[in-house]
């Protein structure tokens, strides 16, 4: 049988919080265990929740982003279940009046498609800490920094039908969130984390299949490979004739396999009620509003100016507008050389091949937007050849400062005096008789492909500075 | 709705088993009892018509205020794990954890 | 000068007829030599008590004395104290000594108060006698065969036999103002959101007040000037304005309607007792007071809503005692279920298990709606019937319990006629409303409490007329025969 995946996902995504979403702990990654755990975190007794201004802010910020609607007065609650890295023995969550309603955003395939991908609502919760398993004489370690970071859930739609669309929009999200500034997205350190629900039904049916909940995959790799991997087993338990358990499973990427996660299933109740030490968050139009006007330009409208403005294709725009800083980085290139595409391509090919090689973000860029425009309008007005061009952009590299610095120190302009051209061609005609004569002898479309010979020749003489259109001209005025 | 009044002992131990407390055997039937009488103490409210009331979660029906986002705690390590059952570099320790 | 009020020992102490060091070492001696008679106490410092009364001194011969420099007072063991056990009377807490001050101890430290120990109660405050503390029972110093009330039994009780001039206590469904009666002393629950309830362990969030207990009015306005006010750590704590709660308690009388609940008044009520309150209201009338009839018809709903809504939320504010960071953890958990299961069911007593058994189940799947949302409807409706009352009066009155203190034992094996003892005072939480006890005579020697509500922050009229009635009897100066001399 032909089977369709139906696919939900829920992200978790850490808010680029200072303080916690409920006390003045710190937030820092990587600090020395229950360091950044304070008495509010610890569960202490007696101690009760503050809610931090900035994380509402943020999740507002998010529901502007796509489009969803506010919740004017959401409502925390009480998720409750015991776990040793939930101190309370409840998450302070939002269930029934979350403050992201509905919303949804578009997320472009490798084929240059567009899909809609639905959310259904994003709330505010508090992170859990963290259990280590490594060895305390076979006892379990708990540390609780990581407990009350700010969290925002975001839900999508059952919308997405593979892998493919399931990292894009994971990509997608990523982006979004970046631009707006409320995270860093930092995957590795557990910035955004991801929760897949998966189920399959037949080809045509309207009807969802059971589903699977595979926890935690933390990064596109792995939903790619856990959405792969689930969707095998569940087509051939299908197969088979069986049916597929609603349950939680557990992506082991050192395996690359999902596994059952039963003790987990036992009695889940989790007794939502209203968080009493907590009051509604009511906010109004006019912190909506501001929130609005602070919105930055977004990924899919700077991707849509991008081929508009600069009348780039949709992948030259999407590579461009990956992130902020380097949409900004491309656009101050663009202003100083005049040239969007050829800028585009000097940004996309030599600036994010050397980034990539010396493993820096576009931030620590090592060549200033400022410096590469210089350098594109060198090549503009034919001070340099492309060739020569990529020999400054290697010492922009190193820093050795603008491109007519490094022209001037590496005497690298273009030779275009016709009388020193005219004696290194005529070096060339009179040194290479055979070749001269093969040429002659040739039609015109040979000549063609014989005429590159010469232009080399006088390319090697000039140490590359000949320019090379006028060489051409040369040669055909002198070989007749 | 309408609430079935009784509750039979192996729902107690459900609820005791969410609430993580353990009830010995020879309990059991005593806790039963007693959280039924309470149980059916409390059902008087079934009959009360709430239609278009609004739950009221605080006597004030005041509103959340909100904090600045300032880091306001230092480590305390140290004083939180002098008073804690079993702590080792820095980390609480329980039995082990298994997904 | 154990038997003096506290706006005496304020006044004494600075014009030096005695020192902090004098009446704190006199009342440590009362409880030294007689709280064994009725165990009010759970912890007694006496060294840093001691301490702190000689810093006191210090301050009041600098003359930059605050307003309660050098006066000892008691705290019920809910408080946490930075560096003193607060057990809440739970096994689960018998070795828990908090490294952080609640914000209402903060505030008597700020005024130069000393702690002159922490007071024994119901655990985790699920009580009213007092029985269900791991500490064992409190004795009412007026009769020891009977309870004191409870939850603050033992703040009531020390206050009564003069073991400490004032204490504090908590009041989630009349923890004050039920031992302040069976006590024959003055209590005062304020407002919900009038005093931070940050550092104070939880039972029932939505419910939970601190409210000073005293001799007197007077002394509870003077505590309660302390306590009163904004925590921004405590979300629900109120922003409005905190007044001099002093400035108004010799206003007249004259012209105040006082309603008078026909609920409050029926066949549940001990005929003695309610002659008693009777007697107390002619004389409130005598000062020019206006009784009201007046009706709170969904009366008859508080007990079952307040033991849905407490139980409810105080089945996952005691989540947290797990055995994992602090307080009680079993021996040798063979595992994380078993660590868990073992250690509550140790560290937690049978009314506290009771509790959080009926509040999980109101809270558990499928009877949500029921149980837990259906109360906070009728809360709702509770809450109205008092709103409609203060159109027409602008306190109510009543008695604050069915009858005076019964024998210990009485009702300690049935839960319900011991919930049965707060149809007075329960709807007064869940409606968030100040409420007060004032001792209104007596009914074969045990004494009776006259219950005052008032409209949200209104305390100060509350104790208006609690001070006006004391300055025309002297119930509140009468102490038990065993707390004389």
């Amino acid at each position: 049988m032909q089977w369709e995946t139906v696919i939900g996902l829920e992200v978790h995504l850490q808010l680029a919080t200072n303080s916690k979403i409920f006390s003045g702990s710190p937030t820092t990654f990587g600090a020395q265990p229950n360091t950044q755990a304070s008495a509010v975190d610890l569960a202490m007794p007696g101690m009760l929740p503050v809610l931090n201004e900035l994380a509402v802010r943020y999740a507002v910020k998010f529901g502007l982003g796509i489009g969803a609607e506010i919740g004017m007065r959401s409502v925390f609650d009480r998720k409750n279940y015991f776990y040793p890295d939930l101190p309370k023995g409840y998450q302070i969550s939002q269930f029934e009046a979350p403050i992201v309603g509905r919303g949804s955003f578009e997320i472009l395939m490798e084929d240059g498609s567009i899909r809609e991908i639905g959310i259904t609502r994003a709330h505010l919760e508090e992170d859990a800490g963290k259990s280590l398993h490594e060895d305390f004489h076979g006892q379990t370690g708990i540390d609780l920094n990581r407990a009350g970071t700010p969290l925002l859930e975001i839900v999508s739609e059952p919308d997405i039908r593979n892998a493919a669309e399931a990292v894009a929009y994971l990509k997608t999200l990523h982006r979004l969130v970046t631009y707006l500034g409320i995270s860093d997205g930092n995957m590795a350190e557990g910035s955004m984390r991801c929760d897949v629900n998966i189920s399959l039904r037949p080809v045509g049916s309207e009807t969802l299949g059971t589903r699977a909940e595979i926890k935690n995959v933390n990064s596109f790799r792995f939903v790619e490979k856990a959405i792969h991997h689930e969707i095998d087993r569940q087509a051939d338990i299908l197969e088979d004739g069986g049916e597929v358990v609603q349950e939680t499973r557990l992506y082991d990427a050192d395996r690359d396999e999902t596994r059952s996660m039963r003790s987990k299933e036992v009695a889940n109740d989790y007794r939502y009620f209203p968080e009493p030490d907590l009051l509604p968050i009511v906010i109004d139009d006019a912190y909506v509003e501001e929130i609005r006007s602070g919105l930055p330009e977004l990924p899919a409208e700077k991707h849509h100016r991008f081929t508009e403005q600069y009348g780039l294709g949709n992948y030259d725009a999407n590579v461009l507008s990956d992130s902020r800083s380097l949409a900004d980085y491309y656009e101050a290139v663009v202003a100083d050389c005049g040239d969007a595409k050829i800028a585009a391509n000097w940004v996309q090919v030599e600036l994010l091949g050397q980034l990539n090689r010396s493993d820096l973000d576009i931030e620590d860029s090592p060549v200033s937007a400022a410096n590469l425009g210089g350098l594109i309008q060198r090549i503009l007005d034919n001070s340099i050849s492309g060739k020569i061009a990529k020999q400054v952009f290697e010492g922009m590299c190193q820093g050795e400062g603008s491109a007519d610095e490094i022209i001037e120190a590496r005497g690298l302009k273009q030779v275009s005096d016709s009388g020193a051209l005219e004696i290194m061609v005529d070096e060339v005609i009179s040194g290479n008789a055979a070749q001269v004569a093969q040429y002659l002898a040739a039609d015109e479309a040979k000549r063609k492909k014989l005429v590159g010979f010469f232009v080399g020749q006088v390319m090697k003489l000039s140490k590359g500075q000949a320019n090379p259109q006028m060489v051409n001209q040369l040669l055909a005025k002198k070989l007749v | 709705m309408v609430v079935n009044m009784s509750i039979e002992q192996d729902e107690i131990e459900k609820i005791a088993e969410l609430a993580r407390i353990h009830i010995s055997g020879e309990q059991i039937g005593q806790v039963t009892q007693r959280i039924t009488e309470i149980l059916q103490m409390v059902d008087q409210l079934q009959a009360v018509d709430t239609r278009d009331i609004e739950p009221m979660a605080n006597p004030l029906d005041a509103t959340q205020r909100l904090r600045t986002d300032e880091v306001t705690e230092s480590d305390r390590r140290e004083a939180f794990q002098a008073i804690a059952p079993a702590v080792e570099d820095g980390l609480y320790l329980v039995p082990k954890v298994i997904d | 000068m154990h038997n003096k009020s506290v706006a005496h020992l304020v006044q004494g102490l600075r014009e030096k007829q005695f020192s902090s060091v004098e009446v704190t070492r006199c009342f440590l001696d009362r409880i030294a030599a007689r709280d064994s008679q009725y165990n009010s106490f759970i912890s007694v410092d006496e060294t840093s008590a001691l301490a702190a009364a000689k810093a006191a001194d210090k301050q009041l011969a600098g003359g930059d004395a605050a307003t309660l420099t050098g006066i000892p007072i008691a705290h019920k063991d809910i408080f946490c104290t930075d560096g003193m056990r607060t057990s809440c009377g739970s096994r689960m807490l018998d070795n828990f000594v908090p490294p952080y001050d609640a914000t209402l101890i903060q505030r008597f430290k700020r005024d130069g108060a000393v702690i002159l120990g922490k007071t024994n109660m119901d655990e985790f405050a699920m009580g009213s006698s007092n029985e269900n503390s791991f500490y064992g029972p409190v004795k009412n110093p007026w009769n020891t065969d009977l309870v004191p009330g409870g939850s603050s039994g033992g703040s009531a009780a020390a206050v009564a036999a003069l073991l400490a001039p004032a204490a504090t206590g908590t009041d989630t469904g009349g923890s004050i103002r039920q031992p302040a009666a069976f006590c024959g002393i003055t209590g005062l629950k304020p407002t919900y959101g009038r005093v931070s309830r940050l550092g104070m362990v939880a039972f029932a969030s939505s419910l939970d007040q601190a409210g000073p207990m005293a001799h007197s009015a007077e002394d509870c306005a003077l505590l309660l000037n302390t306590m009163a006010g904004l925590d921004p750590l405590d979300s629900t704590s109120s922003e409005m304005p905190v007044e001099d709660y002093r400035a108004r308690l010799d206003n007249s009388l004259e012209g105040l309607r006082i309603g008078l609940p026909r609920e409050y008044f029926g066949d549940g009520l001990d005929k003695a007792t309610g002659e008693c309150i009777n007697v107390a209201l002619k004389e409130l009338e005598a000062q020019g007071a206006t009784l009201v009839d007046v009706s709170l018809p969904h009366s008859q709903l508080t007990i079952p809503t307040y033991y849905i809504i407490a139980p409810a939320e105080a089945s996952t504010n005691l989540s947290r005692f797990d055995g994992v960071r602090y307080g009680h953890r079993c021996d040798n958990p063979t595992d994380l279920h078993d660590l868990y299961t073992r250690t509550r069911e140790e560290g937690f007593g049978d009314e506290v298990k009771r509790r959080i058994l009926v509040g999980t189940y109101a809270l558990s799947a499928g009877y949500y709606d029921a149980y837990y949302k259906k109360a906070q409807q009728v809360r709702r409706l509770i809450k109205q019937d008092f709103m409609d009352c203060f159109e027409q009066v602008d306190i109510i009155a009543g008695p604050t319990t069915p009858g005076p203190a019964f024998a210990l034992g009485a009702k300690s094996d049935d839960p319900i006629a011991m919930y049965l003892e707060d149809v007075y005072t329960l709807a007064v939480n869940l409606a968030g409303l100040p409420g007060m006890s004032v001792p209104a005579g007596f009914v074969d020697n045990k004494p009776v409490g006259l219950q005052l509500i008032g409209r949200h922050f209104d305390e100060a009229r509350l104790l208006n007329v609690s001070h006006r009635y004391q300055q025309a009897t002297d119930w509140h100066l009468q102490h038990p025969a065993g707390g004389q001399s």
